[in-house]
């Protein structure tokens, strides 16, 4: 039988490595091609620096045109080798990275010295720091992706979570005019969805899929009807919230280039760091890790070991729920300080997305909420040198990655056993 | 959580998880219905055994909660929270109830006034407002008096055909949340075809209609295929396609050498030339779009497909039982990528009666919701035809009448979005509807789960 089915799947996995190997060599390609053919002359400068702080580091310049035929080259090396040689699955996942990393440099290369830039470098700490700043909300709703889905309930309302968490976050913080009170409120707002979510699904049996979209729907119409009647009208009692500052970690904040990039910012990215070990470890070396898992495989056989499915389950629903609420006050009260109509704007979308190219682990689903975090700083950087690239076209990167994941293309992607099924004990 | 849940009056029965899911690809309600009905004929209590004839079969109906009293339940329960919502953020309404115990009279008026103003301008607005007929006496127009319900009609074409998108996958075991992406696929296609050919009169517009439906079936392949193929699930390859689409879309719109208007700096295509425009028809306007024609025929058509024709009795197959279907020597692979092509292409059609009927341009407005509230409307008509129809008729007297709303009581229209959403999450937990109106378990509704994860 398994011989069998490794037989059969030989073609597949051949297709498949020819498949990798062919995008491999292609955005090698497009690095000569593009970047390096239709390249402009003149040195690309990439500064590692911000502007007026106490330790400058020199900036790189590096001559675009032949920076995109070396790194170019080496992609398409690459992509041959991924074809002849059988690489270990580390080595495989690595090669993608280094591929896309040098697609990336060539391209702001390539971005830096057209006529359009007028001089300004290509600050790699800043492009690093947004690139976090706009993964937070993913990795915190990828992270209660996680949680549900490893016990056994789609959430797709993440989405809903994110949007009335910034809601409440905005609306109390600004009301009562304390942050944190923002901040636990966001917070709630998300475990309230988690709570809602969990008692249609697993007492009423309300197919999980349709329920997350009509929540959304219902949040959606919710906070939208209350930003036009109470906030729009009185903005300042009820969306005037202000946001957290930066707080520097002393010593760690000073290193140069690392230090302004992960230890220096608001409140938000050291939860964020915290939920993400929480949830990882949680998962993976906890005994209530181990109980979850195992409801999410196999419920049936979590029951008659004595664990009780359903609680499990509404726990993991509503404490995914907080995480994925302090990602919605982040929205408001971490980035912006007020609340705008459906402000979430499809993150919730792509931290599902994210959760799914991550595999259902915490860990996988933060490195793709950091890829999509960074293709969302790119997509602001090359707006803002007004770059002659549609910020549209890089806009849907992430969505066509995970359509890519889920289509096999990147290895098998396979979500828990019992994911979307309701309990109901025999 | 032991078995709590069986000592509820009315609570879920463990031994029958029911899916809306279940109730869509599964015997649907009219069969569910008679079913009831024979049941309490042979063995229901004496006391209703000696009623007999339709009068029973009703009050069973109500007692045991049959789907359409469910759905109407529903309904009834969700207009009664989106006006709670309306009364109390309503800050003359909150004004009077912080006096509630000096004048509680106040209060409770305040809050009737509010309702009141709010849900009458929506019924005005959508279905028939008494003014017009008293102008009408006094030398207005007698057309006018329609004129509510033509808006409905125009609001509802494009979500009944999204509708059908939906309703026609789910019937064959397919969720697709992607109408969204093919409205925008149908949309583009219909657009450039409306603007850069010229057709004489009736042909370019059968022509923008056909290239609509193939515009969106184009995504509704790309997804079947993908699914059939990879088995990669159709839920996360819509959802990301919708988002995909929406960027192409923002795109083409800000590209003056693809569907930017000439000399505009917004997000708005050229206007189609009048041979493609669809034209009003009934006399005198207010008139029907006839698009709205259009949207009855295709679901006339899904209803033939799916109950008369030998393809939509596999579609119902695989949706019902896919392992009898393929013992049965159905192609489960092909009914996927014909099914969704098929609904693709209906979303597809309702981007053309949208751009072609309403709009005549391709933008941000006329690219509204329709796609995300066909996935409701479909879960509302329980997916199927008659049942979209009537759903999208609802929807589209909330839209009419919610412009009014928004316009002479101030109450932002985003309220027909929460009583829509809450309409259907009713209507997808018969059991707490029945809980909540102590209705006794329905005996006929203990279809086969159809509960699909990520996996399935």
């Amino acid at each position: 039988m398994t011989a069998l089915a490794a037989e059969i799947r030989v073609p597949a996995a051949t297709n498949r490595r020819l498949l990798a190997s062919a995008t491999l060599i292609a955005f090698g390609l497009v690095d000569i091609l593009l970047f390096g053919l239709s390249g402009h002359h003149g040195d690309a400068t990439f500064a590692l620096s911000l502007f007026g702080s106490k330790v400058s580091v020199p900036s790189i310049h590096a001559p675009a045109t032949p920076v995109a035929y070396v790194l170019g080259g080496i992609s398409i090396a690459i992509g041959i080798a991924r074809a002849t040689v059988t690489e270990s699955p580390v080595m495989k996942r690595l090669s993608i990275g280094v591929v896309l990393l040098f697609f990336v440099i060539s391209l702001l290369a390539w971005s830096d010295t057209g006529s359009w830039t007028h001089g300004i470098p290509v600050n790699v700490v800043v492009l690093l720091q947004n690139t976090l700043a706009d993964a937070i909300p993913l990795i915190l709703g990828a992270l209660a992706g996680c949680m549900g889905e490893r016990a056994g309930v789609i959430n797709i309302a993440i989405e809903g979570q994110l949007l009335l968490g910034a809601f409440m976050a905005a609306v109390v913080a600004s009301t009562v005019g304390v942050l944190w009170l923002g901040l636990i409120s966001g917070s709630l707002a998300g475990g309230l969805v988690g709570l809602v979510l969990g008692a249609f699904a697993i007492r009423y049996f309300v197919d999980q899929i349709i329920l997350g979209v009509v929540l959304n729907l219902l949040i959606s119409g919710i906070t939208g009807f209350l930003y036009d009647r109470l906030l729009v009208p009185d903005a300042n009692t009820y969306n005037n919230a202000g946001t957290f500052g930066p707080v520097k970690i002393p010593g760690l904040g000073d290193i140069p280039v690392i230090g302004p990039i992960f230890f220096d910012s608001t409140i938000f990215l050291y939860i964020t760091y915290a939920a993400i070990i929480l949830v990882q470890v949680g998962l993976f070396s906890t005994r209530w890790g181990l109980r979850v898992r195992a409801v999410g495989e196999h419920p049936t056989a979590a029951d008659t070991v004595g664990i009780n499915v359903l609680a499990i389950r509404y726990r993991n629903l509503v404490l995914g729920g907080l995480l994925a609420g302090i990602g919605g006050a982040y929205l408001t009260i971490g980035s912006v300080g007020t609340f705008s109509k459906d402000m979430s704007s499809g993150l919730g979308y792509i931290a599902l997305a994210a959760m799914i190219f991550g595999r259902w682990t915490p860990l996988g689903a933060t490195l793709a909420a950091l890829l999509f975090g960074f293709t969302e700083a790119l997509q602001s950087f090359l707006g803002s040198i007004t770059v002659p690239i549609s910020p549209f076209i890089l806009g849907m990167a992430p969505y066509v990655a995970t359509i890519i994941a889920v289509a096999g293309l990147v290895g098998r992607v396979q979500a828990p056993a019992a994911d979307g099924k309701p309990y109901v004990r025999a | 959580m032991t078995s709590d849940s069986g000592n509820q009056p009315a609570g879920p029965d463990p031994a029958e998880p029911k899916q809306v899911l279940a109730n869509a690809s599964g015997p649907g309600s009219s069969e569910a219905d008679s079913t009831t009905h024979s049941a309490t004929a042979t063995s229901g209590p004496p006391v209703r055994d000696r009623l007999r004839g339709a009068g029973p079969a009703i009050i069973d109906a109500v007692v045991h909660g049959s789907p359409t009293v469910v759905t109407i339940l529903a309904i009834f329960s969700a207009l009664v929270l989106g006006a709670l919502v309306i009364a109390f953020s309503d800050t003359a309404v909150l004004h009077a109830w912080n006096s509630f115990a000096a004048a509680p009279g106040a209060a409770l008026s305040a809050t009737w006034h509010s309702v009141a103003a709010a849900y009458s301008a929506l019924f005005e607005g959508a279905i028939f407002n008494p003014n017009t007929v008293s102008a009408a006496f006094h030398g207005g127009s007698i057309g006018a008096i329609f004129y509510p319900l033509s808006q409905t009609a125009n609001q509802a074409t494009p979500l009944i055909l999204t509708g059908l998108s939906v309703a026609l996958a789910f019937r064959a075991g397919l969720f697709n949340i992607g109408a969204a992406s093919q409205w925008i696929g149908g949309a583009i296609v219909v657009t450039y075809l409306g603007f850069a050919i010229s057709l004489p009169p009736v042909i370019h517009a059968v022509v923008c209609l056909a290239g609509g439906f193939a515009g969106g079936a184009v995504l509704g392949w790309l997804v079947g295929d993908l699914k059939a193929r990879t088995g990669a699930h159709e839920v996360i390859v819509t959802i990301m396609l919708n988002y995909i689409m929406y960027n192409l879309l923002s795109y083409v719109l800000g590209t003056p050498t693809a569907l930017q208007r000439p000399g505009q700096a917004n997000l708005i295509s050229p206007t189609i030339h009048a041979n493609a425009q669809l034209p009003h028809v009934g006399g005198p306007p207010p008139q029907v779009g006839v698009g709205f024609l259009v949207a009855l025929a295709a679901a006339a058509g899904v209803w033939w497909l799916l109950e008369r024709s030998t393809v939509g009795f596999e579609f119902r197959t695989v949706g019902a039982n896919p392992s009898a279907a393929r013992t049965a020597g159905m192609s489960i692979p092909r009914t996927w990528v014909l099914a969704m092509l098929i609904a693709g292409g209906l979303a597809g059609l309702s981007g053309a009666v949208t751009i072609q009927g309403t709009f005549y341009t391709l933008n941000f407005q006329s690219y509204g919701t329709y796609g995300f509230v066909g996935i409701t409307v479909a879960l509302l008509g329980r997916a199927k035809p008659l049942g979209v129809v009537l759903a999208a008729l609802l929807f589209g007297a909330f839209e009419s009448g919610g412009a009014v709303m928004q316009a002479s009581t101030a109450v932002p229209i985003d309220i027909i979005e929460v009583i829509e959403g809450l309409i259907v999450l009713f209507v997808a937990a018969p059991p707490l509807i029945r809980a909540v109106y102590r209705l006794r378990q329905a005996r006929a509704e203990g279809v086969e789960a159809v509960a699909k994860g990520w996996n399935g």
